[in-house]
């Protein structure tokens, strides 16, 4: 960066000091030492954690636009600072400061990192979210709709998020069907999460497994994930949802194989009673769809034919 | 316009503004049923038994929503029915409920609510008999639940039968009912536990999600756990 020139009353130049190098000076560290902290100190830190594959993906996302972040911040604080300290207004001092007409080299250098900062992100972004080219899979876990653009190598577990004001229930298809309250994950193997919703709008958000698909009524939204490691985990609904949405949470765990095998077993047996008051596992249960609701409910008077609970004259019906 | 008569159009506006912002503070943000209490007299943590009775109508006549399902609670020193769905309990203590059922029958949306949870000895008593699930879609059979996700209580409440004619006048003292027992030991953690109805009961609103459903002091409320 050129030194700054100024013109005095009778027209000849001062030479300033290099404002723009002194700056770069002061940023450089500074920068430096801040995406080595953001990266690797408080970078293995950071959410969601490195419980499955896809916390693991969305860690290094956010690291990575971090690390890009920082210098960008640096750089305005200490630009800031820099003018508060060194142009500050000075006792005596009443001039305007020299006429402005535009620095080429300083505007060409703008639009240029600014441009590639944010189309490295973009690319970036683009190839994290779909996970391109990765033998094995990560991506971000996130709902991918009824079909999935791309799956995980081998036969995934299956387990279906029901989520019901305020409650989300698991249902496993390969272990005859069962439904439950507790969601228990084995550690190592590919998960399906098949969410969907029997009522309004929410949101399953298992955090620390890096998993968050909208739950919608009639939609069946696929999201993919591997466990590393054996934990709790904390499922939020988090799509604001009615009275008690701040309150739809529960907590589940991931365990080894074995230990997951020997629950699943466990449980399917002792809640065939119930199980076999369930509708077949189906991606969804629209009422319209599901021949035992309405069924159910033609016989006691209500709704019907249309598959719905109440009958189209009822008042605020759509 | 006077000046006496601006000044007096302007205390006017003003105060009929604040008494609106009054009103909706007073009617939406503060006015809620009232609480009843078990917890009183009782020792916390000590496995002590407490008697809550209720009962859900097919109607609510006592309110401004006389077409809307309800809960009533009711008053263990006056034995009256309180139109509320807030009560209060001691934490560690073994709470009998008794509900009767006096509304008709409504399909579960998720069987596997048929099923009964979070109850001493898994199962309720549907008039004196011990019932571990109760399917909705084989005939007229659930009218509501009572569920507590906090403690993982869940019991499907049985109803008269079809063609029965249901209580008109709410709280019900007569008519048809379905009387339902069941046990549960309180939390020994203090707190507000909600609770809720998961049949959906809200008629006139879309698929039954709304009104009721949604309201405290009608198909939801709270269970204080106190100390």
């Amino acid at each position: 960066m050129a030194a700054s020139v100024a013109e005095d009353p009778q027209g000849s130049e001062q030479v300033g000091p290099n404002h723009g190098l002194r700056i770069f000076l002061i940023w450089l560290p500074i920068s430096v030492a801040a995406d080595l902290l953001l990266y690797f100190v408080y970078g293995p830190h950071m959410p969601p954690g490195q419980m499955s594959d896809s916390a693991v993906s969305q860690q290094f996302d956010i690291k990575i636009m971090s690390v890009l972040a920082a210098p960008v911040m640096a750089f305005v604080l200490v630009f800031m600072a820099y003018s508060v300290i060194v142009w500050r207004h000075r006792d005596g001092d009443d001039e305007d400061g020299p006429p402005i007409f535009g620095h080429a080299r300083i505007q060409a250098t703008w639009i240029t990192v600014t441009a590639v900062i944010v189309l490295f992100l973009a690319g970036f972004g683009t190839y994290e979210l779909g996970a391109f080219g990765q033998s094995s899979f990560a991506g971000a876990g996130a709902g991918e709709g009824p079909s999935p653009i791309w799956k995980p190598d081998g036969t995934p577990l299956q387990v279906q998020v029901i989520a019901q004001q305020w409650r989300f229930t698991y249902r496993y298809p390969q272990f005859g069907g069962f439904e439950t309250t507790d969601l228990i994950l084995p550690v190592g193997e590919p998960i399906q999460f098949n969410v969907t919703s029997l009522d309004v709008i929410h949101d399953f958000w298992a955090y620390q497994l890096g998993v968050k698909a909208d739950a919608n009524p009639g939609v069946n939204n696929v999201a993919y994930t591997t466990a590393k490691q054996t934990g709790n985990v904390t499922v939020r609904c988090d799509e604001l949802c009615g009275l008690w949405h701040g309150a739809m949470f529960n907590f589940g765990k991931v365990v080894p194989v074995a230990a997951f095998r020997s629950w699943a077993t466990k449980t399917e047996a002792q809640l065939t009673a119930v199980t076999k008051m369930l509708p077949p596992y189906s991606t969804t249960y629209d009422p319209t769809v599901v021949p035992q609701i309405n069924k159910a409910m033609a016989k006691q008077g209500i709704g019907g034919a249309n598959g719905y609970y109440y009958p189209p004259n009822d008042p605020v019906q759509p | 316009m006077s000046l006496p008569a601006r000044v007096v159009t302007l205390a006017l506006a003003f105060l009929a503004v604040a008494a609106v912002a009054a009103f909706v503070v007073i009617h939406y943000f503060l006015g809620s049923p009232s609480t009843v209490d078990y917890a009183s007299g009782v020792t916390a943590d000590t496995g002590a038994t407490v008697h809550v009775v209720m009962q859900e109508d097919p109607q609510n006549t006592v309110s401004t929503h006389p077409d809307w399902v309800s809960y009533f609670i009711q008053d263990p020193k006056t034995h009256a029915w309180v139109h509320t769905t807030l009560f209060k309990v001691p934490a560690g203590s073994k709470i009998d409920m008794t509900i009767y059922g006096y509304d008709g029958c409504t399909p579960l949306r998720n069987q596997y609510f048929g099923g009964v949870t979070g109850t001493i000895g898994g199962v309720e008593y549907v008039n004196g008999k011990p019932v571990k699930e109760i399917n909705s879609w084989s005939g007229c059979n659930v009218g509501h639940t009572f569920s507590i996700p906090g403690i993982n209580l869940n019991v499907p409440m049985a109803t008269p039968s079809l063609t029965a004619s249901l209580c008109g006048t709410s709280p019900c003292t007569s008519g048809p009912h379905e009387t339902v027992t069941f046990s549960f030991m309180s939390p020994r953690t203090k707190g507000v536990y909600f609770w809720q109805c998961r049949v959906p009961c809200g008629g006139g609103f879309i698929d039954g999600f709304g009104g009721p459903m949604q309201t405290i002091g009608f198909m939801t409320g709270n269970m204080e756990v106190v100390s």
